[in-house]
């Protein structure tokens, strides 16, 4: 039973390690009101870094309500992703920008 | 409201004069100068009713629209107004900015006369109108009557930041019901 219990233990923590070590940063660009790009697909344990190039404040707001980064203008925001799943998200100011996130497990 | 203008000054034309119909060619087709004084005022209208809305507006919601207003539409025109510089561009005033400004002023008396849920219903349902108007004008006139290219690609970024605004002004006005 401890032996379980180490072995269980020793695999969360090596998980727990891996994760770092093949986290990734993503950027999505928002220039012109056009997110690009508009698909794009991570792992839980990514970051997201949205980049605003416009001189107007954007937002990534998940449709689902799992995240909302203020994008002041000329700034970036990140997310680090915690959950695996298909996230639609959009712009609160500017409904007509739309795109999506994949993020495996 | 601005094609429905258009339409009426260019039937007046026509029936005042048949020699003035290239007038009213010349009134389908604005020159640079006129386009830019003419986005640069579109602009100008929605902050002025931004900022009524900001003292007038009661709903959080409502409040929160008129400041985005505010910020992007002072953002465009700083950038239109860096650019008719760039390019030695002096805007020139005409007739269909005037109308825009002429229906704007009443359009803010007449908020003006209204307060508290009646007055944010009022202002939201304008901006909806008043961004589907200026969308329309500018893809189907000003957009393709723009001959530099920059200005084209300004007006472009602008209509889509209308298109945004008007979205959004549609969420609002239905969350209001
Ligand atoms: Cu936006």
């Amino acid at each position: 039973m401890p032996g379980r219990l180490s072995a269980i233990a020793t695999a969360v923590l090596l998980v727990a390690l891996a994760v770092p070590a093949h986290a990734a940063t993503i950027e999505i660009t928002m220039e012109n009101l056009e997110i690009s790009p508009k698909d794009a697909s991570a792992k839980v344990g990514d970051t997201i870094e949205w980049i605003n190039k416009d001189v107007f404040a954007h937002t990534a707001t998940a449709r689902n309500g799992d995240f909302d980064v203020n994008l002041p203008a000329k700034k970036s925001g990140t997310l680090v992703l915690k959950k695996a799943g298909t996230v639609d998200y959009y712009c609160r100011f500017h409904p007509n920008m739309k795109a999506t996130l994949r993020i495996e497990p | 409201m601005f094609v429905r203008w258009s339409a009426a000054i260019a039937a007046a034309i026509l029936l005042s004069s048949p020699a003035l119909l290239q007038g009213a060619r010349a009134a389908d087709k604005p020159t640079d100068p006129q386009i830019a004084h003419i986005a640069y005022t579109a602009g100008v209208i929605d902050i002025n009713a931004a900022k009524q809305a900001q003292k007038k507006a009661r709903n959080k919601d409502v409040k929160a629209f008129a400041e985005d207003m505010l910020r992007d539409h002072e953002a465009v025109n700083k950038q239109a107004l860096a650019l008719v510089k760039k390019l030695n561009v002096t805007p020139e005033d005409n007739d269909t900015s005037k109308a825009l400004s002429e229906q704007a002023s009443e359009k803010l008396a007449e908020l003006d006369k209204l307060s508290g849920a009646a007055f944010d219903k009022a202002y939201v349902a304008n901006e909806v109108a008043y961004h589907k108007t200026v969308n329309g004008a500018l893809e189907t006139q000003l957009i393709p009557s723009a001959s530099n290219a920059e200005l084209k690609s300004l007006l472009q970024t602008g209509l889509k930041i209308f298109q945004g605004h008007q979205q959004h002004a549609e969420h609002v006005a239905a969350e209001l019901k």
